[in-house]
């Protein structure tokens, strides 16, 4: 049966009887460097809900912005209700009634909900009419169970609103082709399931979904169809019936796919970091953290799971240094770092692979061997006093390209141009080997390709073994179940609870990341 | 059909090679529109402009006194441009070194020994230069104030407090009403080199030579590379910016406040309203088109210096404004920014769209 | 205090309030849209050479607030052009925008005078001052607010129109998401190049209208460096109104204050030097931005639009 599904060649097992609403032929796209889409084709019918499956990188969300009018295409056509059309503006796009809710959200985070639903909406007239606005936007979301106030500004929304208040923009413009880009890597299991029974209804109104994922469980779950995508190509299309998770990860990887890296047991040595009481604001001065407290031994991972927004970018800023603490303390084997400046926090031997890779962890147009000295450059043989030996820069550098064998064409190629594993290395080359034991790491495979992926973790687990004491951030349930020895929640700035991690599964997780706590406490 | 812009791999060292020259190229076609305008033949203008300041070994000391002050704002200003910290302020920076360095020679040059006059000259112009740039860099520092408006309110303040000395405490009793101080004692004139060119050339290159040290041999050289790329990359990796800020304007006007001390030191030998005529607002011409390179600085500074010698020479031989000459600097800054799309970009040309496909609304 | 002496004060008030309140509404619409216009000292000073040079040669006024309102319009378009189509550094294009503008505007007073001569010290047409029926009659603002001329009054209904356009209609909402988040906006069919383009000129035409009260109603003549930094002061009280339209009222009213305090210092014999007199507007403006700058940070409070002068690229990768 693998095979059959191999072969890239319509027709694909067509489901009788619905419209086929959108056509896609041929469409490629090219950026500078990178052939994104390649020749794609895709039907997507009337009444279903489609999963555009495929690793980072495949090319869905190209394919997607382009179908949405956000990007124009190379070449290739897309056929609408049996009419070629061609957009030239996501306008267009939403004229014809596909919308797309984007993985990092569009909204104006100033403008109340019912403004952003407003937003761009062509039959509004000239003057703003909020009364009536907020009528139709409260029925809409009665009637598919999406619950959004609509003065609500969207900063005071929690991140699952503000994916509701996304999905709403389209419905009130009466979108029959609704497309969804990774909709659930923001959302608690839950409402995950909340939102597969919202698809559910509009696909049985007769709309169109589609929704890009690379969880195979989701497409399972979700999907009456499949379509995998690998390196810009269509592999293969299929009822999810009659598709098993392994088939698809092989189709979407293209080789045979390790589900479980091997992991020694943990032996917790001493108390490397530890967190106690920590409270901080967030960037629009509200409480963020509010008393988290959690230590972290040497040779162990504690993960931090929850919901985005619920302070992990805070906690992490906190320990290394970046973000006051308006209370509590951090301490790195005992020593009070609370406060001090992020020098302070990497002297005292704190390393920091931050969620921001190409904002924070790297200066894109340095080279490559600047970026690898930005922790080193302080200390000889780099430094030498005041000054900075540029021949042991740059040897310091060669030496890490190798040992963490990071792909680039020259030491003084910018780090923009690398693939984002391989900044990602870079970030890990250089902060494992400044490092000197306290390892904070956030969201360290997101965005990253299957490989690159694995390979990121399995050097997280040998750090580990070495004695490392790694908190890692993450919103990726799979990895912190994959990575770590134990699980604390975090929900609107507080621990709900910490779980070894052979005590937690999905739906304890799922819980205690919607703020209830676990059943039987852990302990904090 | 659509022009769009795609962004290039790598910068175009062609490009990046061709615009400047492409920019003085076309700012002087825009140059001979205005002039023209105003019923001036443009060759005829243009060819005094070259002979004023090039032409001969006169015309070039004269722009060399001009590029002087040139190059030291200029370096200073591009300084703190590199780590994107936006001082405006080089022209009230070169006031308060004039300032500091008259003092120096107008009351303390009869009470010490002579070698000692000049160098408390320099020192005080560039402690002086550098306090007055500390301020808005303090005030961005710990309070995140926006620097470009207090750098450019600090000059209309410098400026002001210039016209206040020279007008009143510090006027020429024997001046017959003469805006301006005495003249220096002999042992305040700065050492002049041929012509009216004058230690400030000097320096001018020093300075430069110091910099480009700093920026590619130093920790701190690096640091600011970092700052100016990322500054949230430079705070994580533990680089103290609000630190380097202060040290960065210190340095910047500092070299602004050496500008002002030569100056007075060197060509006015007293305070009057000549010490400020734009060289700080010409030098973020300058260090933009030397793409903050010390060396480049150097030269556009020249060829910014001969612009205006040029201009002077307009103003004698034919009765044109001298404004002439920031009219070009303000059109080759234009067509430097425009071009400067082109190091980044490259041009792809799209066919039009079978224009009858978007007739075919579907539904509507 | 009399009140002789506080209608003159709050005549000169408004007088001198009028063009920094122009000003400062022009760029507040362009911030707003994301561009940061650093020209406004450039597009005011051209302004106010080309209003008084055509109203000279011409005798109307009317002809010179044209022709000034076409040179901010042009000027801005070049700051548009080089910031969103070439998405040239938005900074250094409105310096440079600054710096050949006061040299095109000074050469051009030197020359655009009768025959060639310069045009400083020329008595040329204005907009005078002139009652306005019944509301003139009002005691103490009836003399001072409502007997000024017709820009003073135009200014008077702009601001509650720009305040509405804003917060109440869709093109405003469209603006202010524009300037805040443009890739959302795009994504929902508003076509950012063009609201960008539209605002940053019509913000032109505003700083244009700034120079012309300047040489044709406030001074009515024409004097080098005329404008004497009130562009970069209303980009200070942009901040200080926390980009809207009615709060930069207050600030042009308080700068404007400034300036009547200092002339009447000066009517009075003061002993204080004019050269420190002068410093005050420039002082204030600092210690309003230090103020206002710190009150923000400790409510945490950033009222920047947050795309200000970052170019919007749709597809770009890598």
């Amino acid at each position: 049966m693998a095979i059959r599904s191999l072969q890239p060649e319509r027709p694909p097992a067509q489901p009788p009887g619905p419209p086929c609403v959108v056509q896609v032929r041929g469409i490629t796209k090219r950026f500078p460097g990178v052939l994104a889409n390649d020749h794609i084709d895709l039907d997507v019918y009337s009444g279903e809900v489609l999963a555009l499956l495929g690793e980072n990188g495949a090319g869905k969300s190209t394919l997607m912005n382009i179908l949405s009018g956000l990007y124009h295409p190379d070449e290739g056509q897309i056929i609408l209700h049996g009419q070629p059309v061609h957009f030239r503006s996501p306008r267009d796009a939403i004229n014809h009634g596909i919308g797309m809710v984007h993985q990092h959200f569009m909204l104006v985070e100033t403008l109340t909900a019912a403004e952003n639903i407003l937003l761009g909406w062509r039959s509004a007239g000239f003057l703003l009419r909020p009364d009536q606005v907020r009528r139709e936007v409260t029925e809409l979301s009665e009637r598919y169970g999406l619950r959004v106030d609509p003065d609500a500004y969207i900063w005071q929304l929690s991140v699952g609103e503000q994916q509701r208040v996304e999905i709403l923009k389209l419905l009130y413009r009466g979108a029959d082709i609704l497309i969804l880009d990774e909709p659930t890597a923001v959302l608690t299991p839950q409402e995950s399931a909340e939102l597969s029974a919202t698809l559910r209804q509009m696909a049985d109104e007769g709309k169109a979904v589609i929704f890009i994922t690379h969880k195979l469980d989701e497409v399972m779950a979700f999907a009456d169809r499949v379509t995998v995508l690998r390196a810009g190509k269509v592999v293969a299309t299929l009822p999810t019936a009659e598709a098993t998770k392994e088939e698809l990860a092989r189709l979407m990887v293209g080789r045979e796919v390790l589900f479980r890296l091997d992991k020694r047991a943990c032996q917790p040595g001493k108390v490397a970091l530890s967190v106690e009481n920590l409270e901080a604001l967030n960037d629009k001065g509200l409480p963020a953290l509010r008393g988290v407290s959690f230590e972290v031994c040497e040779g162990q991972v504690l993960g931090i799971a929850g919901v985005a927004g619920n302070g992990q970018r805070e906690l992490a800023e906190v320990i290394t240094g970046l973000r006051p603490a308006t209370g509590g303390r951090v301490r790195v084997w005992g020593r009070d770092i609370t406060n001090r400046s992020p020098r302070e926090a990497i002297e005292a031997g704190i390393s920091h692979i931050p969620g921001d890779r190409a904002g924070v962890g790297l200066a894109p147009n340095l080279p490559v061997a600047e970026n690898l000295a930005m922790k080193a450059y302080r200390r000889p043989p780099l430094a030498r006093g005041p000054l900075l030996n540029r021949q042991a820069l740059l040897s310091f550098a060669q030496r890490l390209i190798e040992a963490f064998r990071i792909a680039t064409p020259t030491l003084q190629t910018p780090a923009r141009l690398l693939s984002g594993g391989n900044q990602q290395r870079v970030v890990l080359a250089r902060e494992i080997t400044a490092g000197r034991g306290v390892l904070i790491a956030v969201h360290p495979t997101r965005g990253l390709d299957v490989g690159a992926t694995e390979s990121v973790r399995r050097t997280l687990l040998e750090q580990r073994d070495q004695g490392a004491a790694i908190l890692l951030i993450s919103e990726d349930l799979e990895e912190l179940l994959e990575l770590s020895d134990s699980i604390a929640v975090l929900f609107e700035g507080r621990i709900m609870g910490i779980l070894p991690t052979d005590e937690a599964d999905m739906e304890v997780l799922g819980m205690m990341m919607a703020g209830e706590s676990p059943g039987r406490e852990a302990g904090i | 059909m659509t022009l769009i812009f795609e962004k290039r791999l790598q910068r175009s060292r062609l490009a990046a090679a061709l615009v400047p020259f492409l920019s003085l190229f076309l700012a002087l076609i825009f140059g001979a529109v205005i002039l023209i305008a105003f019923g001036v033949n443009p060759l005829q203008a243009y060819q005094v402009m070259l002979k004023g300041s090039l032409g001969s070994s006169y015309a070039l000391s004269e722009t060399l006194v001009k590029a002087t002050p040139l190059m030291l704002t200029g370096l200073g200003v591009s300084i703190a441009f590199r780590m994107l910290f936006w001082n405006i302020g080089a022209e009230g920076q070169l006031a308060m070194g004039g300032i500091a360095a008259t003092y120096v020679a107008l009351f303390l040059s009869d009470q010490l020994p002579a070698p000692l006059i000049l160098p408390l000259m320099f020192v005080a112009g560039v402690v002086a230069g550098a306090l007055w740039g500390l301020i808005p860099a303090f005030l961005r520092a710990a309070v995140g104030v926006n620097e470009i408006l207090t750098t450019l309110m600090m000059n209309y303040i410098a400026i002001l407090l210039v016209e206040y000395l020279y007008l009143g405490p510090w006027r020429d009793p024997q001046g017959y009403g003469f805006p301006g101080t005495a003249p220096f004692p002999e042992v305040a004139w700065l050492p002049r080199l041929t012509g009216r060119v004058h230690a400030g050339l000097i320096f001018a290159v020093l300075a430069a030579l110091l910099l480009w040290l700093v920026l590619t041999r130093t920790r701190w050289g690096y640091e600011i590379q970092v700052i100016g790329e990322n500054p949230r990359a430079a705070r994580y990796a533990g680089i103290n910016i609000g630190r380097n800020i202060l040290l960065v304007m210190l340095l910047s006007g500092g070299l602004a406040g050496m500008a002002g001390m030569a100056e007075v030191a060197g060509i006015s030998r007293r305070l009057y309203h000549g010490l400020t005529v734009g060289y700080g607002y010409t030098a973020i011409i300058v260090a933009w088109l030397a793409n903050l390179n010390p060396w480049g600085v150097l030269l556009v500074a020249f060829l910014m210096g001969a612009l205006l010698v040029g201009g002077d020479q307009l103003q004698v031989a034919l009765q044109l404004p001298a404004a002439v000459a920031l009219v070009l600097q303000g059109a080759i800054l234009f067509f430097m920014l425009g071009g400067s799309i082109f190091v980044n970009y490259r041009i792809r040309v799209i066919r039009g769209h079978r224009a009858g496909v978007m007739k075919a609304k579907g539904n509507e | 205090m009399s009140e002789a002496l506080l209608v003159s004060i709050l005549t000169i008030t408004v007088r001198a309030g009028v063009s920094l309140l122009y000003a400062t509404l022009g760029e507040i619409y362009t911030e707003r849209s994301g561009v940061l216009n650093l020209g406004v000292e450039g597009i005011m000073m051209m302004g106010a050479a080309t209003a008084f040079a055509v109203a000279y040669h011409s005798g109307s006024s009317w002809l010179g607030l044209l022709a000034a309102l076409g040179a901010g319009t042009l000027m801005a378009l070049l700051h548009a052009f080089l910031s969103i189509s070439l998405r040239a550094d938005q900074v250094v294009s409105g310096l440079a925008l600054t710096l050949f503008g006061t040299g095109l505007a000074s050469f051009m007073g030197q020359r655009l005078g009768p025959g060639g001569t310069t045009m400083v010290g020329l008595q040329g047409p204005g907009f005078q001052r002139f009652p306005l029926p019944l509301l003139s009659q009002l005691p103490v603002v009836g003399p001072s607010l409502f007997t000024q001329d017709v820009l003073t009054y135009f200014v008077y209904l702009l601001v509650p129109v720009l305040w509405f356009y804003l917060y109440r209609t869709q093109p405003g909402l469209h603006l202010r998401a524009v300037g805040e988040n443009p890739q959302a906006a795009d994504a929902m069919g508003v076509n950012v190049s063009a609201s960008r383009y539209l605002y940053t000129v019509f913000g032109g035409l505003l700083m244009g209208m700034a120079g012309a009260h300047l040489s044709l109603g406030y001074l009515q003549g024409w004097a080098d460096n005329i404008t004497g930094g009130r562009g970069w002061i209303a980009i200070a009280l942009v901040i200080f109104a926390t980009w809207d339209p009615v709060r930069a009222v207050i600030g042009a009213l308080l700068f404007g204050g400034i300036n009547a305090i200092q002339f009447r210092m000066q009517a009075a014999g003061t002993t204080v030097p004019a050269s420190f007199l002068n410093m005050m507007p420039y002082f204030f403006t600092i210690l309003v931005l230090v103020m206002i700058t710190w009150w923000e940070t400790f409510r945490k409070r950033v009222g920047a639009p947050a795309a200000l002068g970052l170019p919007y690229v749709r597809e770009e990768k890598g």
